[in-house]
């Protein structure tokens, strides 16, 4: 069993470290900062930091006028914010207006499970990923997100970086050295495809011992970049592999099961199994307990695998 | 307060309405824009870009420059014809305004076209993008150590955010104005055309907003009101506003929608309206009555 730590922790952490080294480097907040952890970049840094109060469209116009001076805004509320409230001014100033902001988006998918469907945030990757100009990354450990975070800061346009609230199995070691837009291959195979992000990577990765047990080998593709997408390694593996099963902690319509179906249709068509939530609202509950019911199981993983295998052969 | 001269006030307000008989061709020629609003903001831009400023039209992008957030986006073809003037692009690419491969896009986008601060269109970004930029120009390089250079100190630059009336309908305005309050941004100056004048009707009928100034003072900003056509007015409020300090400061200009056309004038119809061939040359030979009236 992997050793479990939080994400948010390891945000605020990440964030101090990048204050210390960049000076152009504001935080600004919609009062929500003892919650994704930004707090700790305040204490640190307290004349570089803006809390608004709640509202989420004048934090997000905010920081298009400190990064239209030359400053590199981190902006944090919860995703769905981002994606729903704010979503005029993401649209018309980070992406048409190009303005170099960084949206932090905390509480993602259903990792504030206990808040209930209001603060899920299950639709947000297909909202924000269908805008021109933006950036969406989905860290998938707090190694991954510590290694990120400084090429989100480098990265020269808007980013959507997506932040799961809870603690989540540490996957990778300091060897692990993701580069903002290209895929990870975490385990070799050559029955099927399974591309995953996020929380996912973990039961991803244990649907893959199953598989194993039963004679499948499925390779594991991390796609912390979900725009700009690596279409390349997606389409090497639809090509190599022939079947393909996307996983993530998100709708199924829109997010890396669509940005992997749009690929895979118009560069080699083969079967491909979408497991995320199935458009629809969850409940309040336990975070592992939501995932398994609502369609993100490692069970679901494996039916997924094993029916794109019976779609491979028709 | 400065003095400003009779020959200033001259100049300035016969410029205004040169810019007005300019706007009026680029809308006639293209066959779509909005008249009424950028008619009422004339003067306001004029002093603003042709006295106030401090910017250079062949160094658009100096960092310590003043910024004039355009937020009120649709009355863009008023701006574009100012800053042709002002030197930031040639006069005649005017011509282009709304055209398919014209960097004069129906509203501004700001990566095209040198001079333009923010993309707008949709209403109601001015105030809040304002206090980021004063914040971000009052923190200054943000200081690395103790030990910084004198390169660290906020810059003396000032923002100018202009709003429409029927624009202060939307609800991140009045986020912007609590933001820009609680850090007491004194480098922020609003300036609000009120033409009275919106879409589908007045904005008295529509939602109404006054008193207005009652509003503006309740949220903490300092606001004077003036006439926006009478330049000196313009001129001197522009100056109040850079005395006041450690608030934010809202001018609130009366203003006529369609100003200088009887045709346009106080009527909602004119605010996304093209003239015709008549209607076209009978508002050009009042506007040019007016030009002259001024040269007397």
């Amino acid at each position: 069993m992997a050793e479990m730590k939080s994400m948010r922790v390891a945000y605020g952490n990440a964030l101090v470290e990048l204050g210390k080294t960049n000076p152009e480097v504001v935080v600004l907040s919609a009062d929500v900062a003892n919650s994704d952890h930004s707090y700790m970049f305040e204490q640190e840094f307290p004349d570089r930091f803006v809390n608004v109060g709640i509202a989420e469209q004048a934090l997000v116009d905010v920081a298009v006028g400190f990064a239209y001076c030359g400053k590199v805004p981190f902006v944090n509320t919860f995703a769905f914010l981002f994606a729903t409230r704010a979503l005029e001014m993401i649209r018309t100033h980070l992406c048409y207006g190009k303005a170099n902001v960084k949206l932090m988006a905390a509480y993602a998918g259903l990792s504030d499970s206990f808040d209930g469907p209001t603060h899920h945030s299950v639709a947000d990757l297909a909202i924000i990923r269908s805008l021109p100009n933006m950036t969406v990354v989905v860290p998938g450990d707090p190694v991954g997100l510590e290694k990120l975070i400084p090429q989100v800061a480098a990265w020269p346009g808007p980013v959507y970086f997506r932040l799961n609230r809870n603690e989540v199995p540490v996957l990778f070691n300091d060897s692990y050295s993701p580069r903002i837009g290209e895929a990870v291959t975490l385990r070799p195979g050559n029955d099927l495809t399974i591309l995953c992000n996020g929380m996912m990577l973990s039961r991803s990765l244990e649907a893959a011992d199953l598989l194993a047990k039963k004679g499948i080998e499925a390779r594991i593709i991390e796609v912390h970049t979900l725009k700009p997408l690596d279409r390349e390694t997606v389409v090497r593996a639809a090509r190599e592999t022939r079947a393909v099963v996307t996983v993530e902690e998100h709708s199924v319509i829109g997010g890396l099961g669509g940005a992997v179906s749009e690929v895979v249709a118009e560069e080699f068509p083969i079967p491909v199994r979408r497991v995320g939530i199935q458009d629809r609202f969850a409940e309040t509950g336990p975070y592992d307990l939501l995932l398994d019911r609502y369609g993100m199981s490692i069970e679901d993983i494996v039916k997924a695998a094993q029916q794109a295998l019976k779609d491979k052969k028709k | 307060m400065h003095y400003h001269s009779e020959e200033l006030i001259r100049d300035l307000s016969r410029k205004a309405i040169t810019f007005r008989i300019q706007v009026l061709d680029m809308v006639y020629q293209a066959q779509t824009g909005h008249l009424g609003g950028a008619f009422s903001i004339a003067e306001i831009l004029t002093a603003l870009y042709f006295h106030h400023l401090k910017i250079d039209p062949h160094a658009p992008d100096k960092p310590d420059r003043d910024r004039l957030l355009f937020s009120k986006g649709h009355a863009c073809a008023m701006l574009y014809t100012i800053l042709a003037y002002r030197g930031f692009f040639p006069v005649e690419e005017l011509k282009t305004f709304r055209q398919i491969d014209s960097r004069l896009q129906g509203h501004p986008e700001n990566s095209k076209l040198p001079g333009l601060e923010i993309c707008a269109g949709p209403l109601g970004h001015g105030v809040a993008i304002g206090a980021g930029m004063s914040l971000a120009l009052r923190m200054g390089g943000t200081k690395p150590s103790a030990f910084s250079a004198p390169s660290a100190r906020s810059s003396r630059a000032r923002v100018y955010a202009i709003l429409g009336d029927g624009e202060i309908n939307a609800g991140v305005i009045w986020e912007g104005a609590l933001v820009a309050a609680k850090y007491k941004l004194g480098n922020l100056t609003a300036i609000l055309d009120y033409n009275g004048i919106q879409q589908t009707g007045a904005t008295a009928d529509v939602l109404p907003t006054e008193p207005i100034a009652e509003k503006w003072l309740s949220f903490g900003w300092a606001v004077r009101e003036i006439d926006g056509h009478n330049v000196g007015q313009v001129l001197d409020a522009l100056d109040w506003s850079d005395e006041v300090h450690a608030r934010p400061s809202i001018i609130i200009a009366r203003t006529t929608k369609g100003k200088g056309a009887r045709l346009f004038e106080y009527d909602n119809r004119w605010h996304g309206m093209p003239p015709n061939k008549d209607q076209y040359e009978s508002v050009k030979k009042e506007l040019m009555a007016r030009l002259e009236e001024w040269q007397k």
